[in-house]
C-alpha cells in the first residue's frame, strides 16, 4: 500500500487519536496542581496526593471510594470469571432448547441500558431479597451479574477456537472427565481466562450506575461516584488525583494481565480477534 | 455446567425485571408511600401505567422523550461522521502499522468514563483551555459558559464518551470487508469515491448498524453525561434523569417503574436488531 494514498483519512484517525487522549494527560497533568484551579496549569506539586487534608491519600472519603472500587473489582473477578466460564463450557456442550434459552438470557443484559438493570437491581433488593444486607454487597451481587456475559463471550470464542479434539484424545488416553478439562481444556483456556479477568476488572472499576443505584451513603461510594458527586458542588484538583490514581491501577492491571497471556499463548489466537470479543 | 451461571442471571437479572413489572403495576402503600408490588400478573392494575403514558404522549414528559432521542441521534450522527473514518482507515492500513493504531483505539476503553468527562468539565471552565484557544483563535469569544446547560455540550460529551464503543466493532466489520471486491470495482473504471458508495458502503451497512444500536441503547438510558457536563440543568434532562429521580430523587417507584417499561418498549425493537446480530455471528463462529 502506497503511503499518503489515505491522506485525508489519516489525518482524520490521528486527529481523533489526540482528541480521545489528550483531554485526558491535560486531567492527569491538572491532578499536580499546587493551587486549587481545575482549569490551568499551575507549578507541579503532590499536594493533592498527599499533602492536603482533601488529598487522596489524606481524605478520609477518597480512601473509602478508591477501597471500595478495588474490593468491588477484585471480588467481582473472583465470582464472574469461574461462573462465566463454567457457563461457557457448559453452553457449548449441553444442546436443546434449555441451552437455547439460557444462551438468549445470557445475551439479554448485554443489550439491556445499564440504567435499567440498575432499576431492577434496587426494585428487587429493597422489594423482595431485603435480607441482603444493602450496599457493598448488593453492589457486588449486581456487578457480577452484569459482567457474567462478558465472560461468557470471551472464553465461547477461544473454545471455538479451541475445538474438541484435544480433550477427546485425552480422554482416548485415559484421562477421566475431569482430568482432561483441568490438564488440558483450561490451560488452553489460559489467555481466554486473562483477557476475562482484565475485561470483569476493567468494567467494574467504570461502572457508575449500578454502583450508584445500590448505594446506601458515603461508606458505599465508589470512585465513579466520587467523581461524579462533583457536578454540582465546588471542587478541587483532588477529584483529578483520585481519577489519576484509578487510571494507572487500571492500566497497571492491564499490563500485568497483557504480560502473563502473552507468557500462556501458545499460538492460535489471533489478537484482532480478542479485541473484537471485548468490544461487544 | 452452564447451571449456577444459569441461576445466577435467573435470580439476579429475570426476576429483578419482573420486579419492575410488579411495581408498575403494584399499588402504593397509601401509609407510608412505598411500592406495594403486585406479583401476580392477575392483580395487575394499569392505571398508574395509564397516567404515565398520558404524561408522555401528552404532557409534561413528552418533551423528555423527545429531547433523549434527538440528543441520541445527533450524537449516533457525530460518531458516523467521525468514526467511520477513522474504522475506514485503521481497517484498510498495511497490517504491520496497524497493531500500535488499534492500541490507541482501545485505550479509552480502560480509562473510566467519568474520568473522560472529568477531563472535558476541566477544559470547558469560563477560564478553561477550550475558550483559551478560542479567545486566541478569534474564533469564538472567549468568554463562554459551556458548562451552563446547552444542548451542544452535551451531544458533544455523548459523542466523546460513547464513540470508542462505536469504533471498533465498526472496525471489526470493515476488517472483514473482501478488500478484492473493492480492487474489482476499481479495476472495472470505478473512481474511488462512486466505489465507496456502491460497494464499500453498502458491504458495511451491517457493521454500521450493530455499532449505533451498540452506542444508541446506553444513550438512551444515560443521566450521567447530561448530569455532568451541565450541573444538573433542567434543560437538557433526557429519560434517565426522570427514571433515576422518581426512583431515588423522591419515592415514587410506580412512574420510574412504568417509566422504564415505555423506555423498553421504544428500545425494543433496537434490542431485538442486536441480539438477532449476536446469534447469527455466534453461528458463524461455530460453522468456521
Amino acid at each position: 500500500m502506497k503511503r499518503g494514498r489515505f491522506g485525508a483519512l489519516a489525518i482524520i484517525t490521528w486527529l481523533y487519536v489526540l482528541w480521545s487522549l489528550v483531554p485526558v494527560l491535560i486531567a492527569v497533568r491538572i491532578s499536580f496542581n499546587s493551587g486549587k484551579s481545575r482549569s490551568a496549569f499551575q507549578s507541579m506539586s503532590m499536594r493533592w496526593y498527599w499533602e492536603d487534608p482533601s488529598s487522596v491519600w489524606r481524605s478520609d472519603e477518597l480512601q473509602t471510594a478508591l477501597t471500595n472500587t478495588l474490593k468491588l473489582a477484585g471480588l467481582t473477578m473472583l465470582i464472574a470469571t469461574p461462573l462465566g466460564v463454567a457457563m461457557a463450557i457448559g453452553l457449548q456442550r449441553w444442546r436443546g432448547k434449555m441451552s437455547r434459552g439460557a444462551n438468549n438470557l445470557m445475551l439479554l443484559p448485554l443489550v439491556t441500558p445499564e440504567i435499567v438493570v440498575g432499576v431492577s437491581l434496587f426494585l428487587v433488593f429493597t422489594q423482595i431479597y431485603t435480607s441482603v444486607p444493602r450496599g457493598f454487597t448488593t453492589q457486588l451481587l449486581g456487578h457480577v451479574t452484569f459482567t457474567i456475559s462478558y465472560v461468557v463471550i470471551i472464553v465461547r470464542g477461544r473454545l471455538l477456537s479451541i475445538g474438541i479434539h484435544f480433550e477427546e484424545a485425552a480422554r482416548d488416553l485415559g484421562a477421566t472427565r475431569i482430568q482432561a478439562m483441568r490438564l488440558v481444556l483450561l490451560p488452553q483456556l489460559g489467555p481466554a481466562i486473562f483477557a476475562s479477568l482484565m475485561v470483569v476488572f476493567a468494567t467494574s472499576v467504570d461502572d457508575f450506575v449500578i454502583s450508584s443505584f445500590l448505594s446506601t451513603g458515603s461508606s458505599t461510594e465508589t470512585v465513579p461516584i466520587k467523581i461524579y458527586s462533583t457536578a454540582r458542588a465546588a471542587a478541587t484538583p483532588n477529584v483529578n488525583a483520585l481519577a489519576t490514581v484509578m487510571l494507572l491501577i487500571t492500566l497497571a492491571a492491564v499490563m500485568v494481565a497483557w504480560l502473563a497471556m502473552r507468557l500462556l499463548r501458545r499460538g492460535g489466537v489471533d489478537s484482532d480477534a480478542s479485541l473484537t470479543s471485548m468490544s461487544i | 455446567m452452564a447451571a449456577p451461571g444459569t441461576l445466577w442471571l435467573v435470580a439476579l437479572f429475570v426476576v429483578p425485571s419482573y420486579a419492575i413489572l410488579a411495581v408498575a403495576f403494584g399499588d402504593i402503600d397509601p401509609i407510608l408511600r412505598t411500592a406495594a408490588p403486585h406479583w401476580n400478573p392477575v392483580s395487575w392494575d394499569f392505571t398508574a401505567m395509564r397516567g404515565v403514558l398520558d404524561r408522555v404522549f401528552f404532557g409534561d414528559l413528552r418533551h423528555v422523550f423527545v429531547r433523549t432521542g434527538l440528543f441520541a441521534l445527533a450524537s449516533l450522527a457525530g460518531c458516523c461522521l467521525i468514526g467511520y473514518p477513522v474504522a475506514y482507515y485503521v481497517a484498510r492500513s498495511a497490517r504491520r502499522s496497524r497493531g500500535a493504531l488499534l492500541a490507541l483505539l482501545v485505550l479509552p476503553f480502560w480509562i473510566s468514563y467519568l474520568m473522560r468527562m472529568l477531563a472535558w468539565v476541566n477544559l470547558l471552565q469560563t477560564d478553561g483551555y477550550v475558550n483559551r484557544v478560542l479567545g486566541w483563535t478569534h474564533l469564538g469569544s472567549g468568554s463562554r459558559n459551556w458548562l451552563d446547560g446547552d444542548w451542544p455540550t452535551v451531544v458533544f460529551g455523548l459523542i466523546y464518551g460513547y464513540i470508542p464503543f462505536f469504533i471498533l466493532p465498526l472496525y471489526a466489520a470493515l476488517e472483514r470487508l473482501d478488500g478484492r471486491l473493492i480492487e474489482a470495482s476499481r479495476d472495472l473504471g470505478a473512481s474511488k469515491i462512486w466505489t465507496f458508495i456502491r460497494v464499500t458502503l453498502p458491504l458495511s451497512i451491517p457493521g454500521l448498524m450493530a455499532a449505533s444500536v451498540i452506542i444508541v441503547l446506553p444513550m438512551c438510558g444515560d443521566y450521567y453525561t447530561n448530569t455532568y457536563l451541565t450541573g444538573g440543568s433542567p434543560r437538557t434532562e433526557m429519560v434517565g434523569n426522570q427514571i433515576e429521580f422518581f426512583l431515588r430523587g423522591s419515592s415514587q417507584p410506580q412512574t420510574g417503574a412504568a417509566l422504564v417499561i415505555i423506555l423498553m418498549i421504544f428500545l425494543m425493537v433496537l434490542m431485538a436488531y442486536y441480539l438477532v446480530t449476536i446469534a447469527r455471528s455466534q453461528r458463524e463462529g461455530a460453522r468456521a
